[in-house]
């Protein structure tokens, strides 16, 4: 496939920490692959705790101490080159960040300076990327760029305290979407609002990439949110992609048991019959237990799974998942 | 019908600003509702409707501008916060808040058990803390001198709620209980209270803004709006069949995880809440597809439509009952 934007070949991030003279490593990110298509929206779902934020870090090259890229590489596809992140400059990083991979944060509250107008904010970003534009000319394509999205000029003029949860996520989607970005990551982006505001937010996400024709990476853990917008999605457990396929797939035909208790234990209008849902609790990232590791929690489990982590099984040929009831792996990896 | 707890006119206004320009909003408006016994309720809708101060005003923390609160026939008084709140007790939303990081877990139930004289001597205060930890699928063993920090969250609501068990209470409220707990364990959270409704007969007043866990395990629902409740009844009509133009947005806009069922259609969002809040006639005018020019004027009254309660204009005509005055 050459239309991969975004690419990640055995990538091991791990946060290494030193507690009192004891070494703690916190495999947050475990072996994990991923080939992002241009022009696809890519879902990653996962309980919290399981790594999906850490990997998005990894992805945006926003590695910080204690957390450490162990092993393998995040490549992007600029131009038709592949640039593998870890061998760029911090200025080329910089550059890159905006222009070509944005950031969607979680909390919208502690992301826009409380002490600034929006303008401000917008006038920061584009003088640090653009150059060479006057403050009037600034504020234009800021207000250019917010009409477009179709909100309210009149919130650049507004302080963040000013505008509610769901108008100020929504600035920050407008704020990473300036520059056209070609990959935009969204960490959580809705997880905090209202079901009403939720829809305004990912009816805006989804005109964006309709506009850019880029690629959004979205995380979030509410499988109803995948399920609207998501084109594939792949299936986060403790620090490793478990299961990945197109988004029906993945509500139609759930393989992995951890994805079949993630999809049947939601609840559904017009049913309510009881829901079950995944015995015992997350594992520690620090101490994963050995093989598969949702081996002690699965109601599955063989004695394969408590020594070696499967493979990967195409299930189809854009289906793959990681378990031992579905043969060896044709990849023979094992992690 | 018998009532635990009856909520009458509840009204809680908030004012805000300088002396010259108060701006005053009315967090609660007027609401009236009531809880029978065994019996789980549910009080959605979106932040800032309202819910939350209603859930305060009850539990004591705030106190109501107007209308009263009684419990199992009696009226809450000052006086009495004590035998009140053995009838009632609170789970909150955030189970790592809930608990300070530096106490063990174990302290919070020896002080209720204290405070309440539930025990004689410690063996005693100790079998009953482990008979209530049983019942939500823990033991004393696995919880005893530990701190916050060594529990997942599903495992510290657990605690939360069996801490809010041990004086027997008649009726928990629970505020977001599911809202931070991991995906893969919120049902058995939830699976907990149903069963704790069939097992000992108490009440839940589940304050949520997830109308599908509501569905699932509440019996009647209210749907609360800028201060209102809007619609109100089984969840079975309320949310299968919703009347208020509100209800009606608020279900669609639900993500169902359905890859078939996706959204269509636009939706407008409000610009401040603030203008919903201060505004004249039914609050929802500004963005109702049905609006008419009676909306804009009054609120509506209260109209019962198949036993179900809405308040919207659009019922004037076909109302089971005689329509109640708003005010």
């Amino acid at each position: 496939m050459n239309n991969t934007i975004l690419k990640t070949e055995a990538l091991q991030a791990f946060y290494v920490l030193d507690l009192y003279g004891k070494s703690k490593v916190v495999k947050a990110v475990n072996d994990v692959d991923l080939a992002i298509q241009e022009d696809e929206i890519y879902g990653i779902a996962g309980e919290s705790g399981c790594g999906k934020s850490t990997l998005l870090k990894t992805l945006a090259a926003a590695t910080e101490p204690p957390l450490r890229v162990v092993s393998g590489r995040v490549c992007y596809r600029i131009d038709g080159v592949d640039v593998d992140v870890a061998t760029l400059s911090p200025e080329a990083k910089r550059k890159l960040r905006l222009e070509y991979i944005a950031y969607v944060p979680q909390g919208s509250m502690s992301v826009l300076n409380p002490v600034a107008k929006i303008k401000e904010t917008y006038r920061d970003f584009v003088e640090s990327h653009v150059g060479g534009q006057s403050k009037v000319d600034a504020f234009d394509l800021a207000r250019r760029h917010i009409i477009e999205l179709g909100l309210p000029p009149k919130v650049l003029d507004a302080y963040p305290h000013q505008l509610s949860g769901g108008m100020r996520q929504r600035v920050t989607i407008a704020l990473a979407t300036l520059l056209s970005p070609r990959i935009i990551i969204g960490d959580e982006p809705t997880t905090a609002l209202d079901v009403v505001v939720q829809r305004g937010v990912v009816q805006l996400l989804k005109d964006v990439q309709r506009n850019l024709r880029n690629t959004i990476i979205l995380v979030t853990h509410d499988m109803g949110v995948h399920a609207n917008i998501a084109d594939r999605i792949g299936i986060m457990y403790a620090g490793k992609i478990v299961e990945q396929a197109p988004t029906d797939k993945i509500f139609g035909e759930p393989a992995h048991p951890y994805t079949q208790y993630l999809i049947n234990s939601l609840p559904k209008f017009g049913d309510k019959s009881t829901r079950e849902s995944v015995p015992g609790s997350p594992p520690s990232l620090a101490n994963l237990p050995s093989g598969c590791p949702f081996h002690p929690r699965c109601p599955h489990v063989m004695e394969v799974c408590k020594q070696q982590m499967p493979g990967f099984t195409q299930l189809a040929p854009t289906h793959k998942v990681a378990c031992w009831l579905f043969g060896e792996g044709e990849n023979g990896k094992t992690a | 019908m018998e009532k635990l707890l009856e909520v009458e006119g509840l009204t809680k206004v908030f004012s805000s600003g300088s002396l010259l320009s108060r701006v005053r909003i009315t967090a609660v408006d007027n609401i009236s509702f009531h809880i029978a016994p065994a019996e789980i309720f549910a009080l959605a809708g979106e932040s800032g409707c309202g819910k939350t101060t209603t859930a305060r005003i009850i539990m004591g923390f705030e106190h109501p501008t107007a209308g009263t609160i009684i419990h199992s026939g009696k009226k809450e008084a000052k006086n009495e916060k004590v035998w009140f709140l053995e009838g009632i007790q609170a789970i909150f939303q955030d189970p790592f808040g809930t608990f300070n990081p530096l106490r063990t877990v174990d302290r919070y139930f020896f002080e209720t058990v204290t405070n309440y004289k539930l025990a004689k001597n410690r063996s005693d205060a100790v079998a009953l803390i482990d008979r209530k930890l049983r019942s939500v699928g823990l033991s004393f063993e696995e919880f005893a001198g530990k701190y916050p920090s060594e529990f997942s969250g599903g495992q510290l609501q657990r605690i939360s709620i069996a801490r809010a068990l041990l004086t027997d209470p008649k009726l928990l409220i629970a505020d977001e209980p599911v809202s931070m707990v991991d995906a893969s364990l919120r049902m058995s959270i939830v699976n907990l209270f149903k069963q704790l409704k069939e097992e000992t007969g108490v009440s839940v007043l589940y304050i949520t803004h997830d109308l599908a866990t509501a569905y699932y395990m509440s019996d009647r629902i209210a749907i609360m709006f800028r201060g209102d409740i809007v619609e109100m009844g089984t969840v079975e009509e309320v949310l299968m069949k919703p009347r208020h133009p509100y209800t009606q947005l608020l279900r669609e806009s639900i993500p169902e995880a359905d890859p078939s069922r996706r959204w269509s259609g636009e939706i407008r969002l409000s610009d401040t809440e603030q203008d919903e809040y201060l505004k004249q006639g039914c609050r929802f005018a500004g963005r109702c597809p049905l609006v008419m020019d009676i909306c804009r004027q009054a609120p509506p009254p209260d109209y019962y439509v198949e036993g179900v309660l809405v308040k919207c204009y659009k019922y004037s005509e076909n109302s089971d009952g005689a329509p109640v005055p708003a005010v």
